[in-house]
């Protein structure tokens, strides 16, 4: 076990019915395992991307904890987590998610510069051939679609060698020859390097990459 | 690539944001900057005016009063054509209490044949003198000989040449320093040099009020009072002992001069703190806007691992080099306006005006400069602040 989740909830406020918040995710105990791909399925507005903003310590719960190790992320102090998610937590997010001044290239190879200078340049170009976008290299994130800004966001976890990938609905533009390719990767990265996956997808053909699969439902979770 | 070009790179990505933010802090430099130069000069231009002026009175004759105002005589130095008989001299000097007086007589040349230049001649009694002297000494060591000249450093004649006033043939023989004020256009000679100058006009029948019956005239005696002595006793005893003049006591004069200098140091510091506020308000709303339209890309940033204050730093790093060259070409702009037309400001406020020396007006840049990079940090330090209140994760949702 890696990454452990307890009891985690969030609630936002919004009337409904009798009380004036609601509960996007609630009690939710998830354990994420080295080698192995956990598939997370649900409807929109289930509350998945909830969940995994909090599991990648961005999103603070209002209860619960999330341990990597034996580190409880918020609990540490702000530095030592934003260190610690750089090099121990890979995150593709949902929507656009590139830094516009820089180039693809450059996107790509920025988590390794932010604290040690180390560049990643071969695993950069592995990952970046493995998704199909080796040619994109010089480009800006705005000559690009949407489907090749999502490889390059995939291409930028992956190159950031973590120990944890949450990735949030990561094939969601993209189409069918490059979602087996983006879920390839993902699962080549379980199986072959060890690390643990969390792919949030309402996509069936998720479901033959998982190990693990679970459902949110009404921000409860459930084992498949 | 280093992490640390990422903030010229964000402000090359997007040069127009980035230009607006850099003339935002130009306008802020220029205004302080010009601003304090202007007050500063005329500060200085009051400064010399006080310290060359060592007069405590000035007795004139009584009908300068209605040619020119006092003011004026201070600033323009001496003005007009005005004379009393040199007998008010020997008057002024019975007077208990008073230390030193000393004579000067004005002459205005002519544009005309007979005249290089049209200028004001001012003579000065060597025995006596004491207002110009010391001046005059800072760059020309030596007596004034007869028919020698001083000019002052505006007045187009160069050492060496020959000056013809009414015809009579004038070497000059040193400029002198800047002033501020309209002495800065008169021209200098001895009491005797004077009294040649004044036959030769009289001879040319020009100053109708030079009297040919051979008396001494002059046009106003300097006088310092001594020490232990009450300035405004000596000043009314002057009044009622010297017949046909008029003492004035010199620090009314400058009164006049420093209560309009605090007048317009006023206002253009209400104009610099106006401008000063708004380009505060604006900076600070620009820099909100920027901070909140690239809200997401520094969410991302967050989730690759920047820290809060790794952030904060980027977000400074780019206001911080906007600050920095838009406060050094406002100054350079302040510059560029306020130096060339030092003349033209002059002649506008009607106030002593003088530069102040290249070792102030750094010290002024470099406060202005340091006041603009404050400003600067002030807007980014706020905004990246506001930014750090939101989780990333809660951003990272928003228009995604
Ligand atoms: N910041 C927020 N404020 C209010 N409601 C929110 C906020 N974030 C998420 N929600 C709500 O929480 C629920 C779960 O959202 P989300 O986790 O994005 O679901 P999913 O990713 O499964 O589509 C939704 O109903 C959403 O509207
Ligand atoms: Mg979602």
């Amino acid at each position: 076990m890696i990454l452990r989740a307890e009891k985690l909830s969030k609630r936002y406020f919004r009337r409904t019915g009798q009380a004036n918040h609601f509960y996007a995710v609630r009690e939710v105990c998830l354990e994420l395992h080295p080698g192995e791909v956990t598939v997370l399925m649900g409807r929109s507005g289930s509350g998945k991307t909830t969940l995994l903003h909090m599991l990648s310590g961005l999103l603070r719960p209002d209860e619960g904890s999330v341990w990597l190790g034996d580190a409880e992320l918020y609990r540490l102090d702000d530095g030592v987590l934003s260190r610690l998610r750089n090099a121990r937590i890979g995150v593709v997010p949902q929507g656009r998610s590139a830094i516009d001044s820089l180039t693809v290239w450059e996107n790509i190879l920025l988590p390794g510069l932010l604290y040690n200078g180390n560049e990643r340049r071969l695993e950069a170009e592995r990952w970046m051939d493995a998704l199909g976008i080796a040619a994109l290299r010089d480009a800006r994130p705005a000559e690009l679609s949407g489907g090749e800004l999502r490889r390059m966001a995939i291409a930028r976890a992956l190159t950031q060698n973590p120990e944890v990938l949450l990735a949030d609905e990561p094939t969601g533009d993209l189409d069918d020859e490059n979602t087996i390719r983006a879920l390839s990767a993902l699962r080549d990265a379980a199986h072959g390097e060890g690390k643990a996956v969390l792919l949030v997808s309402h996509e069936e053909e998720a479901r033959r990459y998982a190990d693990r699969i679970y459902r949110m439902d009404g921000g409860k979770l459930t084992a498949l | 690539m280093k992490a640390s070009q990422l903030p010229i790179k964000n402000l090359m990505r997007r040069p127009g944001r980035t230009a607006a933010m850099i003339l935002l802090s130009a306008l802020l430099a220029l205004s302080v900057f010009g601003g304090s130069v202007v007050v500063r000069s005329l500060q200085s231009g009051l400064n010399s005016l006080e310290a060359r002026l060592g007069a405590d009175i000035i007795v004139l004759p009584a009908e300068a009063e209605s040619k020119v105002s006092f003011k004026n005589l201070l600033l323009q130095g001496t003005a007009g054509a005005y004379y009393m008989d040199a007998s008010a001299l020997d008057r002024v000097r019975e007077v208990e209490g008073v230390e030193i007086a000393a004579p000067q007589t004005f002459l205005a040349s002519l544009k005309a044949d007979c005249c290089s230049i049209k200028v004001q001649v001012i003579g000065v009694d060597p025995e006596s003198d004491y207002v110009v002297k010391p001046w005059i000494e800072q760059s020309y060591a030596r007596e004034l000989g007869d028919m020698d000249l001083v000019v002052g450093c505006l007045v187009t004649a160069d050492v060496g040449e020959i000056m013809r006033v009414y015809d009579q043939r004038c070497h000059v023989v040193a400029r002198l320093a800047r002033t501020g004020t309209g002495l800065d256009t008169a021209v200098y000679c001895t009491m005797d040099t004077m009294k040649a100058l004044l036959a030769a006009a009289e001879a040319k029948g020009v100053s109708h009020k030079i009297t040919s019956d051979g008396r001494e005239r002059i046009s106003a005696i300097y006088v310092k009072v001594r020490d232990g002595y009450d300035v405004d006793a000596v000043n009314s005893k002057l009044n009622g002992h010297v017949r046909k003049a008029t003492a004035v006591r010199t620090r009314s004069m400058i009164t006049g001069v420093s209560d309009s200098l605090a007048g317009i140091s006023r206002t253009i510091a209400l104009l610099v703190g106006v401008v000063w506020v708004m380009a505060l308000a604006i900076l600070l709303v620009a820099f909100a806007m920027m901070i909140h339209e690239r809200r997401r890309e520094f969410a991302v940033l967050r989730l690759l691992g920047t820290s809060r204050r790794g952030l904060s730093r980027l977000i400074l790093s780019e206001t911080a080099l906007c600050s920095l060259l838009g406060g050094l070409a406002g100054i350079a702009a302040a510059a560029a306006v306020v130096f060339p037309f030092t003349t033209l400001i002059e002649s506008r406020l009607g106030l002593p005006y003088l530069t102040p020396h290249a070792g102030a007006v750094l010290a002024l840049a470099a406060g202005t400069l340091a006041a603009t990079l404050v400003i600067g940090a002030l807007a980014g330090g706020w905004a990246a602040y506001r930014l750090s209140r939101t989780d990333p994760g809660t951003t990272l949702r928003e228009g995604a």
